[in-house]
């Protein structure tokens, strides 16, 4: 008998039909919105791209 | 000298009257007449109704605030509006109704050259049966966090469910809009994530069921029709990225659904396809629609013109195209650029409080008639910007004389920032960071999704939930009038 393969990030398909068509993030994905480094890049870059929208709006 | 009056210190008054009142220096008087005593930075609230926060923490009081900007500031709610004057006079004039403690119920009229009325929305609890208490205010049977009090409240009641769950009883959490036709959707989808987020803080999470009931015809509609956004290497709408963090999140969702009335532990609704149905509770935030709150207008003979003045939600008529049609027939130049009310070239109204010309998401209705759509946001940071533009516009009125310029902020013209997060810890918290560019999507402009889709973006991690934070310390200092304070945008 092959063995289970269980995919915690996975699971939530199962859980209901809407969720099941929906996308659910990896593991990797779910790692670099905590990673910090990561996180530091796109805090800048949210940053820049947020003060041109408000330079853009006023 | 000349005398403007500003009703409503919330977030986009206070930005009229503060401005106003350093372009003017001592040459002219700008006057607040707004009830509440403290300014409430209300994004905040979500934390406070997590019990994250303290109401201390994200209000202040505005009489230090105004004496220190050279604001005379009632504590008053505005009546109504005579802008011809009376009979003997013809200086329009407000009258108001003070709320502090020492005058209460007293009334009084002031006179005004120009008038601002950012009076922000009448929460309307009452528009559901049973989300009201009959009295305008909220019922016992939900909670809300629209206002610092609210969110006291909340986190008081959220906090008795959690304590249940620890002793073994199961809670259900339904968190979204209480009525087919509410705005706020971002408010209720940040609320519902903090939920979720301090349930497994507390380890609770497998005790409880939370889900999401809203107007919306698809998750992340928004009031704003739903946004497009790129996302590795594709542009997608936010159905897909909402529905993404729900399901990830095991957050159930019922959409189109019209709240039709609200019992204690249960709510009845409509759905979009006609269906009626019941949803169980232990514990409910459903956000009220909004209204005018409900200002009046009398002509020089005493008549009423409230009609003339503002549209039927009570909201104030603006420079905008009520006459628009259809929906296939609604453009981007269909929304207001000056604020200026159409009669009375003196009045402004600025955020929630100027009616918009239509809504934003695609119009629907149930088989039976209900409208069931999400009517349009009118966001913190597009309140401030609209302030702002009226500020210089009155500003200039008054200095340059009545021909000057007016200023322009079209919410078709202009992006809006915002930052929903979970959990309130520096590393442990999250955020989903969108900005949209503009609010009201320009076919014509940009054909496709309506936006600028460099500048239409959406995305969840620490980044955005520091952004929250920063933006929190930030709009407090700056509604503080501390130094520097102009330099920060709204
Ligand atoms: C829980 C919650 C979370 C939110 N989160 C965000 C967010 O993250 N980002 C964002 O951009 N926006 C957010 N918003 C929306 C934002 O708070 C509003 O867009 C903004 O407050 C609107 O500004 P306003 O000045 O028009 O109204 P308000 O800020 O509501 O101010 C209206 C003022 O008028 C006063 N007033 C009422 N009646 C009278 C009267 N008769 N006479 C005189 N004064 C009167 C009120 O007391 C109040 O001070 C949120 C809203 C809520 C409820």
């Amino acid at each position: 008998m092959s063995e289970k393969k269980v995919v915690e990030e996975e699971i939530n398909f199962q859980k209901n039909d809407a969720f099941n068509l929906t996308m659910i993030p990896g593991a990797f994905a779910r790692k670099m919105r905590t990673c910090v480094i990561w996180q530091f890049i796109r805090f800048v870059i949210i940053n820049v791209k947020m003060i041109i929208v408000v330079s853009k709006s006023h | 000298m000349a005398r403007l009056v500003v009703l409503g210190g919330g977030v986009s008054g206070h930005t009229t009257a503060t401005f106003a009142a350093k372009w003017l220096g001592s040459q002219h008087e700008v006057v607040v007449v707004t009830p509440n005593s403290k300014w409430n930075w209300i994004p905040s609230n979500i934390w406070v109704g997590v019990g994250e926060m303290t109401k201390e923490e994200v209000t202040f009081d505005l009489a230090p605030v105004y004496a220190k900007a050279g604001i005379t500031y009632h504590q008053a709610k505005a009546l109504s509006i005579n802008p011809e004057g009376k009979e003997d006079s013809d200086k329009p004039f407000v009258t108001i109704e003070y709320t502090s403690e020492d005058k209460a119920g007293q009334t009084e009229t002031i006179e005004y050259d120009y008038l601002v009325n950012a009076t922000g929305p009448k929460l309307n609890f009452d528009a559901t049966p049973g989300l009201g208490d009959g009295n305008g205010q909220m019922g016992e049977n939900t909670v809300s966090v629209c206002t610092a009090d609210h969110a006291v409240h909340a986190a008081e009641e959220f906090q008795k469910a959690i304590e249940k769950m620890k002793a073994g009883e199961r809670q259900k959490f339904l968190i979204g809009t209480g009525h087919g036709m509410c705005t706020c959707q971002g408010a209720a989808f940040e609320y519902i994530f903090n939920i979720e987020h301090e349930l497994n803080k507390a380890g609770v999470r497998d005790m409880a069921e939370v889900k999401w009931i809203s107007n919306e015809s698809f998750l992340g509609d928004f009031g704003m029709g739903g946004l497009h956004m790129k996302v590795g290497g594709y542009v997608v709408s936010s159905k897909l990225f909402a529905e993404s963090l729900f399901a990830e999140r095991g957050v159930e969702w019922l959409i189109g659904a019209h709240t039709s009335k609200v019992e204690a532990g249960k709510v009845e609704y409509e759905l979009l396809d006609g269906t009626k149905g019941e949803e169980a509770f232990d514990f409910a935030m459903l956000i009220p629609p909004f209204a005018g709150v409900g200002l009046k207008a009398y002509n020089k003979a005493g008549e009423d013109i409230t009609g003339t003045v503002f549209a039927p939600n009570g909201f104030m008529k603006v420079d905008a195209n009520y006459n628009a049609g259809a929906y296939e027939n609604w453009k981007a130049s269909d929304w207001p650029r000056t604020y200026q009310n159409p009669t009375y070239k003196n009045m402004f109204a600025a955020g929630i409080a100027f009616a918009p010309p239509h809504i934003i998401s695609k119009p629907m209705s149930s088989p039976n008639g209900t409208p069931i759509n999400p009517t349009p946001p009118r966001t913190g940071m597009p309140s401030g910007i609209i302030g702002k533009a009226v500020a210089h516009s009155v500003c200039d009125l008054m200095t340059k004389g009545e021909d000057a310029k007016l200023h322009e902020a079209s919410m078709a013209e202009m992006g809006a920032a915002c930052v929903a997060s979970a959990g309130k810890g520096v590393f442990s918290g999250q955020a989903a960071a969108m900005t949209v560019y503009p609010v009201v999507p320009d076919f014509e402009k940009y054909p496709g999704t309506g936006r600028d889709t460099d500048y239409t973006f959406g995305e969840i991690g620490l980044a955005g939930h520091w952004i929250k934070h920063i933006l929190h310390h930030l709009f407090i200092y700056k509604a503080k009038l501390n130094p520097g304070w102009t330099l920060i945008p709204e």
